[in-house]
């Protein structure tokens, strides 16, 4: 029942992402380039998202268990340090390079496009070199 | 400022936005979660057990999405998607990304839907500053090099 509940919301992001025009690189690229010929629309879908999000947000906070008496875990940490800033500002900065963020790479990975496929395979190279970073800090 | 208003589309942006919103929802309300992909795809690197059904799951749903737009959506919403970096930016993209997402617990999906929705002062300043890293990012490689 869960599993078939967290495939639905994975299949509804994915759709989301693709509507919204995320996977497409070019239109996150000219979202991103506020001082060429900027495209907004970008924007509208953060707007779109958290419309929504702030309401579910605002409920779950409310609630000690989900709506299937299931542990409900929201996030604990409110530190804002260095690893915040600087590993967001280095996402920022592959972002902005080829104009995916993992969501939309997954998507367009299995969708059979190469670069995604290149891409997603660098950032899972990424996230493993973390992972070995963090075990031996 | 210049608006590329030939690209400009402000319906499939928000209804899109309104699908990542909804699956947000569901995923904290039904599931108990927060949908952030870079850590439901980073806590399968390495797996653990009793903790990987669930992203594989989510991650499966995600895979089918493209096939099953294709099924359902009218043709003028399906669009080619316009790549512009060569295969070794793209590379070194993908490794910033994979990197820093981890470092930062969260990306565009974890901080910027679900953190801001929630209010979270950590995940603006995240999403502060990877959007602010992106606009620079875009500036340096399309206007200045």
């Amino acid at each position: 029942m869960h599993r078939l509940v967290e495939f639905l919301v994975g299949l509804l992001f994915g759709l989301g992402l693709i509507l919204s025009g995320m996977t497409d690189p070019g239109k996150v690229l000219g979202f991103l380039d506020l001082f060429g010929a900027w495209d907004p629309s970008l924007a509208f879908v953060m707007m779109g998202a958290i419309a929504v999000g702030f309401f579910a947000f605002a409920i779950a906070k409310k609630r000690t268990t989900t709506i299937f008496g299931g542990a409900l875990h929201l996030p604990k940490a409110s530190h804002i340090d260095k690893r915040l800033v600087i590993g967001s500002t280095v996402f920022g900065i592959g972002w902005g390079l080829a104009g995916f963020c993992p969501g939309p790479a997954l998507v367009s990975m299995a969708s059979g496009q190469i670069q995604a496929l290149w891409f997603v395979c660098a950032m899972v190279a990424g996230m493993l070199a973390f992972e070995a970073l963090e075990r031996n800090r | 400022m210049m608006i590329d208003w030939t690209n400009f589309s402000p319906w499939s942006a928000i209804f899109g936005g309104v699908l990542l919103g909804v699956a947000s929802a569901l995923f904290i309300l039904a599931n108990g979660r927060i949908l952030g992909i870079s850590g439901i795809l980073g806590g399968l690197l390495p797996p653990k057990s009793g903790d990987t059904g669930w992203r594989l799951a989510f991650l499966a749903g995600m895979f089918v999405a493209p096939w099953v737009f294709l099924l359902l959506a009218p043709a003028d919403l399906v669009s080619v998607p316009r790549i512009e970096a060569n295969t070794l930016t793209t590379v070194i993209a993908g490794l910033l990304v994979g990197v820093g997402t981890r470092y930062a617990s969260g990306c565009t999906s974890g901080h910027g839907v679900c953190g801001l929705s929630r209010l979270s002062p950590r995940s603006l300043v995240a999403t502060v500053s990877f959007m602010g890293a992106g606009f620079g990012t875009v500036l340096l490689v399309r206007h200045w090099l």
